[in-house]
């Protein structure tokens, strides 16, 4: 914590105590919120999230989510949660370590100190009622834990919340996390109206009474912050002039699937992706739509296919091991040339691996996936606001090439909230009428244009259109053929498809100079953390450059070009490379990473490669100390 | 048939009942490659017929398939086809129907198909009961892939994988089926009897619901004498009918005189009837026409506009909406 300036002391709080308050100017903060599941420090957080927002600071929160739904309380691994960065510009991402906790108790604490998310010397507010508690062991454990952490430099203030917040209901848990707000809302200057109408809003659904209570519970935590703590921050905020919406990359994915005039998606609960699903369920009957829970993650490809078949581009949401049940699937539509698009927000593989935490490990599953050539349209949203307008990209691929696009969003993307500039709906996202026109005579079903590899679709109920379509070798009139030549010109057909979508792409913006020392190369997620510290090192002169991808199949023209006018070029991941200081890593049995493989096959530059899969999001302080790393 | 709404001229009416008019021949497509004897034909013929008699518009009309021998027979329809990949053949037909609930949906799948890789589809569309027409092509035994033993193959059926016997009971698609929550409409054929193998076929597309029909058939290349002692007396079937079953004509009646009087709404009396394989029951052994359809449930009526979408876009839009200060919420 390194305020600008001290800015003045603070006058007395109303009630009478004297503390002396010390106002700090910052240019941005990290806070968290922790407790046991259930006790709503995801709620405190996401509001916490929306006060900043609406008062015009730039904002990105993650969710700290157990992978057990009901962990023991008061365990180490059961820190359930929200991390909000504030920013006095807009934030691209998580950031790095933590700057301010507030926890409910020291056992979720201990989670996070020991999983290096928090600052060195960083501000704990702690909820005290454990130093009294009738157990010995907690009592003990909570003073322990309060020494060690004091004696490692933290600045831990002791908060009697259980105590203050019975002054207003009988049971705490229902409340605290609103005294909790109310704190940092003073902490952090924070406007306590706007607050007070952002808590109206959260608990709108809930009764009036509720509604009061919690904001009695936020007023008294402002209060007895402001009366008793020895510290303020203000972070300066940007009005913003246009509206914004906040949601995390899943809400966005399933607004999208609305925006894009889907009608159907077919999913198999999955995490981290079913809170897409959860979120379209409930919005999208509201315009027609359906969200149909299919017996598993095969069906619900297969349902989306059949519904695509019938003239209704369909989206499936899944995650990686759902990702691998569909593969057969996808090769069907790829063959039949049926649109379709797949969402696939990745988490840590293989197998089951780290069903909550986030990776891109996926990248040439579904690349190569399925057997045989499948070729396939690979988009990966690099930003929330990318994920809302992905699918309707995505629809619009799906349905002008006739093919599977697949949007690669991952557990960071999902659980991240950030605000952007409010969609203004344009008809034109639309699909258009089914066409249930006559096909005109002698027209084939897959008549090919050998220039494009594209064929016009014919559609159930298009009079002489009847033909069976196949996932057997076809002809132009979709027989089922063995003949060679035959085979060779449906794979052209299909595989020509990726190069024309090609012709029509814009080549990629590279962030900062044209030229420089370095390019760092990027895709999905990692884009906020990479371009943060691309920006630091071009603050401070040096000649380092980013490139992010969003079409990652096919890839954009242009990029030769520009990988042609960097001395060095290196790609950060969140995935599985070898560290070529092992060992008996050499450059004969180097697994790159995903992204750098591809790069390398394609341009036959020496590209290098940095990538870890630790399950969190990148920082940029990581892509920091790589990138020195690689310049030295 | 859908019927149309809007008011059209006497001369225009005569026009479109010659274009809608179609023989037999109208829905036949290609040669099919089955053997000879194979009890795939019949079932091609019985459905090319129901097709005509029903006036069906090809191009209103899916067959949906999977993998196997039975799964060709989309390439045999001159309507739209899809023949998909193995086990599938369910869900594909469900997404269809839910997206176009104006089209008529047939699903044609195998014992292997439908029983073994497919069987999660297979509960799981008895309970959605979608207006799809199933017919599982039973011949007991995997014929594309050159005779391996299938769930429905007896015990001791030798083939390629179990060449001293199979080792397992046959698995019973009816008792499974009748098994089902949401179960709708069961039946059973022979492909020697076309007769009532068409009247079952059109019962079953009739029926407002999800309609399973086994339809025991023979394998004329794997197992050729394996269906004989039934069809070589008479009195190994049991035929039901019913006033709301099947009407047995007096033909038949002299033939195969082993029959019942079966109500397809006695639920106990049909899994009775279903456990038995011998005398094996042909007939409806389950009819329960008062079942939800899911896509009844689901699909939308409402046209949807690019109106719609955009008011509904934006009202969720405003859930999560942080406006400036001084901007109106409008």
């Amino acid at each position: 914590m390194a305020p600008d300036d001290i800015i003045k002391p603070n006058k007395p709080a109303a009630n009478g105590n004297h503390v002396n308050r010390v106002s700090a100017r910052l240019k941005e903060h990290i806070v968290e919120i922790i407790s046991d599941s259930g006790e709503g420090a995801q709620k405190c957080g996401q509001s916490f999230g929306s006060i900043v927002a609406r008062m015009g600071h730039g904002v990105w929160t993650v969710e700290i989510i157990p992978a057990e739904i009901r962990p023991p309380a008061r365990s180490v691994a059961g820190a359930s949660g929200n991390r909000i960065r504030i920013g006095e510009k807009r934030v691209t991402n998580g950031g790095n370590e933590t700057d301010l906790v507030v926890a409910f108790n020291e056992q979720v604490l201990l989670g996070r100190v020991r999983s290096n998310e928090l600052k060195q010397g960083c501000t704990i507010l702690l909820e005290s009622m454990w130093r009294d508690d009738p157990n010995l062991s907690i009592r003990s454990s909570y003073v322990e834990t309060y020494k060690q952490l004091v004696a490692a430099g933290y600045r831990v203030y002791e908060i009697p919340m259980e105590e203050e917040c019975h002054k207003h209901v009988t049971d705490s848990r229902r409340g605290k996390n609103m005294f909790a707000l109310g704190m940092l809302c003073s902490c952090y200057s924070l406007d306590l109206q706007v607050a007070r109408d952002q808590v109206a809003l959260t608990f709108g659904k809930k009764s009036e009474k509720v509604i009061n209570t919690n904001i009695e519970l936020l007023e008294a935590g402002f209060a007895w912050a402001e009366a008793n703590l020895d510290f303020r921050y203000e972070i300066p905020s940007s009005k913003t002039t246009e509206p914004q919406i906040v949601v995390n990359g899943n809400t966005a994915l399933a607004l999208g699937v609305l925006a894009s005039g889907m009608e159907i998606c077919a999913m198999y609960p999955i995490t981290p992706a079913t809170s897409a699903s959860h979120y379209l369920s409930d919005a999208f009957e509201k315009v027609g739509g359906v969200v149909h829970q299919a017996e598993d993650e095969i069906a619900a490809c297969a349902f989306a296919i059949g519904a695509s078949y019938a003239g209704k581009c369909t989206v499936t949401i899944t995650s990686g091991p759902g990702y691998s049940l569909k593969q057969e699937a996808i090769g069907l539509a790829v063959m039949g040339e049926i649109p379709l698009v797949v969402v696939n927000v990745m988490r840590g593989g293989p197998s089951t691996g780290q069903p909550t935490k986030t990776e891109q490990g996926d990248l040439m599953t579904t690349i190569f996936g399925s057997h045989g050539d499948a070729p396939k349209v690979v988009i990966a949203p690099g930003t929330i606001e990318e994920c809302f307008y992905s699918v309707i990209t995505a629809r619009k691929i799906a349905e002008t090439f006739n093919m599977v696009v697949v949007i690669l969003s991952d557990a960071n993307l999902a659980t991240s909230q950030a605000p952007f500039t409010r969609p203004s709906f344009d008809e034109a996202w639309l699909a258009p009428p089914i066409d249930q026109s006559a096909v005109p005579a002698g027209a084939k079903p897959y008549d090919w244009d050998p220039k494009t590899g594209l064929a016009r679709r014919f559609i159930p109920g298009q009079p002489g259109g009847m033909h069976t379509l196949t996932g057997l070798a076809h002809d132009v009139n979709s027989h089922v053929a063995y003949d060679p030549e035959i085979n060779q010109q449906g794979m052209r057909a299909r595989s020509l498809k990726l190069a024309a979508l090609q012709k029509t792409l814009l080549p990629p913006t590279v962030f900062g100079d044209p030229t420089g020392d370095l390019l760092v190369i990027g895709w999905g997620s990692t884009k906020g953390a990479i371009e943060e510290a691309v920006e630091e090192f071009r603050e401070e002169g040096k000649r380092i450059s980013s490139l992010h991808l969003t079409f990652i199949q096919p890839m954009p023209p242009g990029i030769k070009e520009i990988l042609a006018g960097f001395k060095k070029i290196i790609t950060i991941e969140n995935n599985w490379s070898d560290d070529p200081n092992d060992e008996i890593i050499d450059e004969t049995n180097r697994r790159y990473s995903a992204l750098a493989m591809l790069l390398r096959s394609r341009y036959l530059f020496d590209i290098d490669c940095w990538s870890e899969c630790r399950g969190t999001p990148l920082k940029p302080n990581t892509v920091r100390r790589v990138i020195l790393e690689a310049l030295s | 048939m859908k019927v149309a709404t809007q008011t059209i001229s006497a001369s225009e009416c005569l026009l479109r009942m010659y274009d809608e008019h179609h023989e037999i021949e109208d829905y036949q497509k290609g040669v099919p490659r089955w053997c000879t004897g194979c009890g795939d034909n019949a079932i091609l013929t019985a459905v090319q017929r129901l097709c005509r008699d029903e006036g069906l518009l090809p191009e209103k009309t899916v067959f949906v398939s999977g993998i196997g021998c039975s799964s060709r027979l989309p390439h045999y329809m001159n309507t739209y086809g899809f023949h998909g990949i193995h086990g599938r053949a369910l869900p594909v037909a469900e997404g269809a129907k839910l997206a176009r609930p104006d089209l008529d949906v047939f699903v044609n799948t195998g014992d292997g198909d439908c029983c073994s890789i497919g069987a999660a589809h297979w509960i799981h569309a008895v309970r959605y009961n979608m207006d799809l027409t199933m017919m599982l092509h039973d011949n007991q035994i995997y014929g594309l892939t050159k005779k391996q033993a299938s769930p429905t193959s007896p015990i001791g059926t030798k083939s390629n994988t179990t060449p001293r016997g199979s080792y397992l009971e046959a698995l019973n698609p009816l008792t499974v089926t009748l098994g089902i929550s949401n179960v709708s409409f069961v039946a059973q054929v022979v492909d020697w009897i076309p007769e009532v193998l068409y009247q079952v076929i059109s019962a079953a597309f009739h029926h407002k619901g999800f309609s399973f029909i086994r339809i025991v058939q023979r394998c004329p290349e794997w197992l050729p004498k394996q269906m004989d002692p039934w069809m070589h007396d008479p009195q190994r079937v049991l035929l039901l009918h019913h006033e709301n079953g099947l009407e047995i004509s007096p033909a038949l009646a002299k033939v195969y005189t082993k029959m019942e009087e079966h109500d397809p709404a006695n639920m106990n009396r049909a899994r009775e009837i279903a456990s038995s394989d011998d005398p094996i029951p042909v007939g409806i052994l389950y009819r329960d026409d008062d079942i939800p359809c899911y896509e009844d449930v689901r699909h939308d009526s409402r046209l949807r506009t690019a109106e719609m979408v955009k008011n509904g876009l934006n009202a969720e839009l405003d859930k999560f909406t942080v406006w400036p200060e001084g901007a109106t919420h409008a």
